[in-house]
């Protein structure tokens, strides 16, 4: 019986981290199906992002009681896990709570901080779901989230206080059965514990043969929920849990208002200008797209921002486009840059290699009158707890419509001629330019 | 008053210290003209040797590069910095946050290399000098007056509190909107949303933000870009509002008031 539970448990561990292993490959290769971008400059200062944004959840403190309600199942989520390891090794060796002979003061401490945090997850979920489903917060509320993502967020605060349920469960069967002299159990005396001596109550009629089915089915039903938990990760928004840090290291640290170089117009428009510098046409390079239309031409960054993304909406409510009825919300550009590389991805795992699809992301995700809306003011980069550009995104599709498409509304074409013709996007010619001056003289 | 234009300086042998980077709203636009007017004001009143390039100024490229025609970004800026290479300028102000932002941060990595100031932080530093002074019975004294970030001074480039500091020397009083600083929000002319129609929504953006402003039962609502105070105006209009309060460039705040 105890051999068949080992096996069986080193199958499951082999299982889950297998696939766990296969979609994070998966999602790798998404990743960069993007253009290169070399990003490997100050490292101090990535660094000092990684410590502030991601593990200090700095952006998130611009609400503080969210922030603090945020930050306990966060770090509950993340202390919790250090009893993972021990449950992992009593798995593989059949032991109960290897550990407890070894630091049996610590032990019995860390398991009672263990419960006070399970307990205080349980508690901000049950918080955090009425937030999301009964107080009207707009954020939740839109239609970016209709179907899945709502389920999404749903499901894994449910998930959360099941698996914390089970932890607590778990302990007070077992405090039961040490305090009843019950084997191994009673070997190394560790209870009563913080919370799950209350818990204990309900069970406490019950013989011994149950409590010991409760405890085991407990124990199976957590590590297997754990694992279940590991490969529902990155088909969630909540793989923002392990992307935030990658994402704040790689986040961009020129001022906000600097929009990328294209390098290759800057080289072309230097040609046109100065000829004699050109590359004789033997050299000359084959004609690069302008701006992005799908994934592959978006950079890296952008596609690890889209899997980033924890679709809180922050950005789409400080966006003016957004807020005033536009089209455009900043978490929608997000999400549908993740759903295009999946697709993609999900393509390519099927065909070996991209087969066409006639789908792309500007056109079949995102409109252009949303593109259209947006101020470039950059309060969605701002707004953001995980260091997403939104922005970048925007402007990569919109140059992709004004250089590969000439697509743009009329007022702007006429900008364009002036600002070829007369120097300035109004139509004045440049001698008037020191008008204001022959007053002033007056 | 005589605007000093930089050719005509050169061509008699002087070397401005400062460029006025006057911009293309500043130049045409007659409302904007007023701010220019009110600039240079300042400017010829604490002495400071500056010049424009009238003529020869053409725009940076910003609402083209943000509407997405890199290309014809590129051939603004390389004009430009041909130019302003050539004067060997090497000190920028201007009244346009835009304008600021584009010489600042993305003319370098084109060869464009200068200290660029906005007036904000360039008024900041001649009130701390002590080249300014305030009028003590100034026409602002005591007045409400609330400061609309512009997105480029702003989150742009994290430059929140020069325009305060110079709002603080008029001795009015500084009230702040719900959404102010890092969270402020946009008037709605950026991206070259100002040389287009706003797409269809429930609200128009200046008119939100003007709301916003209006609620602080401010004055004064004081800008420190030409886009901002033109959507703010019309804003205000729009709320029918004009006979209460009135939009004004911080350069022009000052103007007055010395
Ligand atoms: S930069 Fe564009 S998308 Fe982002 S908040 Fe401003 S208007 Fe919205
Ligand atoms: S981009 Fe950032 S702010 Fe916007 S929904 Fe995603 S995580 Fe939230």
């Amino acid at each position: 019986m105890e051999i068949l539970q080992q096996i069986l448990f080193l199958v499951s561990i082999a299982v889950s981290i297998g696939l766990f292993y296969k979609k994070i490959k998966q999602i790798r290769r998404n990743i960069f199906l993007g253009q290169p971008e070399l990003i490997n400059d100050h490292y101090a200062k990535r660094w000092k992002n990684v410590l502030l944004l991601a593990f200090g959840q700095k952006k998130m403190f611009k609400n503080p009681t969210v922030a603090f309600l945020h930050l306990f199942v966060y770090l509950g989520f993340i202390i919790i896990n250090i009893e993972i390891l021990e449950i992992i090794i009593d798995g593989l060796t059949g032991s109960h709570r290897i550990f407890a002979p070894y630091i049996p003061a610590l032990y019995s401490f860390l398991i009672n901080s263990f419960e006070f945090l399970a307990a205080s997850v349980i508690i901000v979920c049950l918080i955090f779901l009425i937030r999301r489903n009964i107080l009207p917060i707009l954020r939740f509320k839109s239609a970016d989230l209709k179907g899945w993502p709502t389920k999404d967020a749903n499901l894994i605060l449910l998930v959360e206080i099941i698996l914390m349920s089970l932890f607590l469960t778990m302990n007070a069967a077992d405090s039961i059965l040490q305090q009843a002299n019950q084997e191994p159990y009673s070997l190394h005396k560790t209870s009563p514990f913080l919370i799950s001596s209350y818990v204990s109550i309900l069970f406490s009629g019950w013989p011994t043969h149950m409590l010991i089915i409760l405890e085991r089915i407990c124990w199976w039903l957590h590590i297997l929920g754990i694992f279940v938990f590991l490969n529902y990760l990155p088909w969630s928004k909540h793989l923002h849990i392990l992307l935030a840090f990658p994402n704040a290291f790689y986040a961009r640290l020129t001022p906000q208002g600097k929009l990328h170089n294209m390098h290759s117009v800057q080289q072309e428009v230097l040609y046109s200008f100065q000829p004699e510098l050109a590359p004789t046409s033997s050299e000359a390079v084959s004609h690069i797209k302008f701006g992005a239309k799908d994934i592959p031409d978006l950079s890296w960054k952008n596609i690890l921002d889209a899997y980033t993304c924890t679709e809180c909406g922050r950005c789409s409510s400080a966006c003016p486009a957004n807020q005033t009825g536009k089209l455009l919300s900043p978490r929608k550009i997000m999400m549908n840059t993740r759903d295009r590389a999946e697709e993609i991805g999900k393509n390519i795992d099927k065909n070996g290699s991209f087969r066409d699809d006639s789908k792309s992301l500007l056109f079949d995700y995102i409109k252009e009158e949303e593109l259209r809306a947006c101020t470039t003011c950059n309060a969605c980069v701002e707004a953001c707890p995980v260091s997403i550009n939104p922005l970048d995104i925007i402007i990569q599709l919109r140059r992709y419509l004004v250089m590969e498409q000439s697509s743009a509304p009329s007022e702007w074409t006429a900008m364009f001629t002036n600002v070829e013709n007369n120097f300035a996007p109004w139509k004045f010619s440049p001698d008037n330019r020191i008008n204001w001056t022959k007053e002033s003289e007056g | 008053m005589k605007i000093p234009v930089m050719a005509d300086e050169k061509a008699q042998g002087r070397d401005p210290e400062l460029l006025f980077w006057v911009g293309c709203a500043g130049s045409f636009d007659q409302r904007v003209q007023k701010i220019t007017k009110a600039f240079a004001t300042i400017l010829d009143k604490v002495g400071i040797h500056y010049a424009i390039l009238g003529s020869e100024e053409m725009c940076t490229g910003d609402p083209v590069r943000r509407a997405g025609n890199e290309f014809m970004f590129q051939m603004m800026a390389y004009q430009n910095i041909n130019l302003l290479n050539q004067y060997q300028v090497k000190k920028i102000v201007t009244a346009c946050p835009h304008c600021f932002n584009t010489l600042k941060n993305e003319y370098p990595e084109l060869g464009g290399n200068y200290e660029v100031i906005h007036h904000t932080q360039l008024l900041q530093s001649l009130i701390d000098e002590g080249k300014i002074v305030v009028n003590d019975s100034g026409p602002f004294k005591g007045k409400k007056i609330t400061y609309h970030d512009s997105c480029y001074l702003g989150r742009s480039n994290n430059i929140y509190e020069a325009p305060r500091k110079v709002l603080e020397a008029l001795d009015g009083e500084l009230v702040e909107m719900k959404r102010c600083k890092k969270n402020g929000l946009c008037c709605g002319a950026g991206g070259a949303q100002m040389f287009k129609e706003e797409e269809k929504g429930d609200q128009r953006i200046n008119l939100e933000r003007s709301n916003e402003a209006i609620k602080t039962n401010a004055s004064i609502i004081a800008s420190a870009c030409p886009f901002c105070n033109t959507m703010m105006t019309d804003g205000i209009k729009l709320n029918e509002k004009e006979s209460e309060i009135e939009v004004m460039d911080i350069a022009e705040l000052i103007a007055k008031s010395i």
